[in-house]
């Protein structure tokens, strides 16, 4: 059979139902094999939009995303989400078609080095030199994308091998000597980690998209119920634990909650599941969580000690750990009473310091309100996609995500341009959810196009602009750190939203009124199809509180 | 956001690179690697993302055709080798790294000097050559080259002193290394 069908057949048996891509010279037979394969294939209108399809997808269902271009302009379109996915942990494959091997190095009509450009943002690439390489090769990169730490990973064909007859036979098991990611986690170290745990008297649980990725919020939920630990998630890990619950701290970071900000710094022990101490979480490195020991739970070894160092390393999967964790701890019965001092200082700062602003006392619409009316609107358990920028921090904090898979956002990378496509990936997953993306204004303007994917193949996701007029963050920064002088960061009123809509053969909705924004957001949502909602927000509102970057989490403001 | 988050203008030394655990002395790592194409680009391009500087890199084959041996050396004083290692292990064509203890490490490398050796100095220059226990592998009326092998710091002590009488060029391979006694490296 040709490789390509051979190529089918390695996607069925990884359970691949649905890919997203765009054709071109260099992967003709790969489509050819399309034709008649039986797999969906979504045409996205931009490469990237395809890209971030598949880590919408993955992030929504937790399979592998797979993603596909041509050679030279298609791979080179790959490279924001093949970065995305590595800086978030997303499990995507991407096929890229490459020219045939005898014109490799001569710079080829579209011939790009693929796998040199992507090399540093993926976790592994392979470039095939043998049509036999083919089917091994693509199960490789499934189980490499899916397991340890997921990631991204590229295969790239040149056209030539795709075409070549080749014996199929199904592979079943991968033998990769040079991979085998820890798993299990040391029960000695696990040990300490509950004594450490009993012993604190002023512990918080920081968890991060690990948690999310693992599957493992249950087992958190679980390890932190066990007693009264306070919890707080990264960006990331959002939806890892309820964002309802009574020992909930909200976000850290820099724009998370000050309960939980402070409470990282003045922990005597944190423990560390999935999260990797991102500088926009612990602000000045040398001042952060001065009192504190470490528990780094992480399936990364790399991770561990890179930022800061560890008392209780482990390694492996937070899902295996967890139970083990938690029943080590339950075993203690450690008395609950130790933590009634911390929590009385954690509950303060909650009192004092909630999430707020100022409403608007006519119809305006606060950005922040536009979030609330939303979860109100969804009844608090959409798939939520965003972009980047004042949106989705506003998003983070007041969208309070029940459980894990709901919201899914560029952390890592700040990709703007990722919310649209995102929720489209996400959408084609999940088919009986809500999905809605928050996009702003500026960046939804980066993957619009993907927009007329979604009325050709009837992918329904309502999209919400909280249009601001600007680009909102950067204008935060330059109005509080460099004088106000705003250096073109005001995008006018262009385009118009609505028509943009319709041309594209969506649903096109303005929204200016607070009053009527709940039910006008229901309403939208309820409509068939794609929808683009125009929502005015006030134009000049910051994002706060606020740790400034490189500062200590004690210096938050607003 | 780009940073800095306050326009200050930042002076050089605030630039410098930030801390991280430096164990303060040089350091050996023997990596076994799978013999494919393309995997020096990925453990040379993850030096230079992470900002690690290699000193001394050799590649070569082991008895087993499928793998090759890399062996280089850095500082650890400038570098925290355990991220260094950690990093390495993740490349899925990795498969064995060891940071030798230089206690229990033979360390080898070779080198080639051409020295000029036209007057009085000649004699002088085999005279070290025989001490250092190096071998003159060619000679001309004008240049005498010298094959060395020896440790690092051996191969140093050697171009220190043979540098005063003129040194045109110099070739070194980096240091290669095996792990004394019986176990594998
Ligand atoms: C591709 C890309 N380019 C530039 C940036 C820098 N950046 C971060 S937030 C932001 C503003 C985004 O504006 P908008 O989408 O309107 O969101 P807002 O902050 O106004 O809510 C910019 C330009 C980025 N994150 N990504
Ligand atoms: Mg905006």
């Amino acid at each position: 059979m040709r490789a390509v069908d051979a190529l089918m057949e390695c996607l069925k048996a990884e359970g691949v139902d649905v890919v997203f891509g765009l054709p071109g010279g260099a992967n003709l037979p790969t489509y050819d094999a399309f034709y008649d394969a039986g797999i969906r294939h979504i045409l996205v209108r931009h490469e990237a939009g395809g890209g971030h399809a598949a880590e919408g997808y993955a992030k929504a269902t937790g399979k592998v995303g797979v993603a596909l271009a041509t050679s030279g302009p298609g791979a080179t379109n790959l490279v924001t989400p093949i970065c995305d996915a590595m800086m978030d942990s997303v499990p995507v494959v991407f096929i890229t078609g490459q020219v045939r091997t005898e014109l490799l190095g001569t710079d080829g009509f579209q011939e790009a080095d693929t796998i040199g450009i992507t090399m540093p943002v993926v976790k592994h690439s392979l470039m095939i030199q043998h049509p036999l390489e083919i089917p091994r090769g693509l199960h490789e990169a499934f189980h490499i994308a899916r397991t340890g730490r997921p990631g991204p990973v590229v295969v790239d064909i040149p056209q030539d091998l795709s075409r070549a007859d080749i014996p199929y036979e199904p592979v079943s098991d991968v033998h990769l000597p040079g991979y085998q990611p820890t798993t299990e986690g040391n029960q000695k170290q696990i040990r300490i980690a509950a004594k450490a745990l009993a012993n604190a008297r002023r512990p918080i649980i920081y968890a991060g998209g690990g948690v999310v990725a693992a599957n493992a919020a249950a087992e958190l939920t679980e390890l932190a119920t066990s007693d009264r630990f306070p919890v707080t998630c990264t960006v990331m890990g959002l939806g890892g634990f309820p964002g309802t619950h009574e020992q909930w701290l909200g976000m850290l970071g820099m724009h998370g909650t000050r309960a939980a900000n402070y409470a990282m710094d003045e922990a005597d022990l944190i423990c560390a599941i999935g999260a990797r101490f991102d500088d926009r979480v612990t602000g000045k490195l040398s001042e952060f969580a001065p009192r504190a020991k470490f528990i780094h739970i992480d399936v990364d070894p790399a991770e561990i000690s890179k930022n800061v160092p560890a008392h209780i390393p482990i390694v492996g999967d937070a899902k295996n750990i967890l139970p083990r964790l938690t029943a080590e701890y339950r075993a203690l019965a450690a008395d609950p009473a130790r933590l009634e001092e911390w929590w009385s200082r954690i509950r303060v700062w909650q009192e004092r310091h909630p999430l707020r602003y100022e409403d608007s006392t006519d119809s305006e619409i606060k950005p922040q309100y536009m979030i609330q009316a939303l979860y109100e609107a969804t009844g608090g358990d959409a798939i939520v996609t965003s972009d980047v920028g004042q949106h989705q921090m506003w998003a983070a904090q007041y969208y309070h995500f029940p459980r894990p898979r709901r919201w899914i956002n560029s952390g890592g990378l700040g990709t703007m341009g990722f919310g649209l496509p995102a929720a489209m990936g996400a959408k084609v997953g999940c088919p009986d959810q809500t999905v809605v993306c928050i996009a702003g204004d500026g960046s939804v303007q980066m993957n619009t196009q993907e927009l007329a994917t979604c009325s050709q193949e009837g992918i329904a996701i309502k999209v919400f602009i909280m249009n601001n007029g600007y680009l909102g963050m950067v204008r935060q920064w330059q109005e509080l750190f460099w004088d106000k002088r705003y250096s073109h960061v005001e995008m006018g009123q262009w385009p118009d939203f609505v028509k943009l809509a319709e041309a594209y053969g969506a649903t096109g909705l303005r929204l200016e009124d607070k009053n009527t924004l709940v039910a006008d957001m229901k309403e939208a949502v309820a409509l068939d199809g794609p929808v683009l909602v125009d929502v005015r927000v006030t134009r000049e509102e910051n994002t706060y509180p606020m740790i400034p970057a490189g500062q200590p989490a004690r210096n938050m403001v607003g | 956001m780009g940073e800095p988050a306050t326009k200050e203008v930042l002076s050089l030394d605030e630039l410098e690179a930030a801390g991280g655990l430096r164990t303060g002395r040089k350091h050996i790592l023997s990596i076994l690697v799978e013999n494919k194409p393309g995997v020096l680009t990925r453990i040379a391009g993850l030096f230079a993302r992470r900002g690690f500087n290699i000193d001394t890199l050799a590649v070569g084959p082991t008895d087993d055709e499928r793998i090759s041996r890399i062996t280089l050396t850095l500082d650890g004083a400038l570098h925290p080798i355990d991220q260094v290692t950690k990093q390495l292990h993740k490349l899925v064509n990795v498969l064995k790294i060891r940071d030798l203890e230089p206690r229990e490490t033979l360390a080898r490398e070779l080198a080639l000097f051409k020295v000029s050796a036209d007057g009085a100095g000649r004699a002088e220059v085999m005279q070290l050559c025989e001490i250092f226990r190096g071998k003159v592998v060619d000679v001309t009326k004008r240049s005498i080259v010298i094959e060395l092998t020896g440790t690092f710091e051996k191969v140093d002590a050697f171009e220190q002193l043979v540098r005063p009488f003129g040194l045109i060029e110099m070739a070194r391979t980096g240091e290669i290394a095996i792990a004394r006694g019986r176990s594998e490296t």
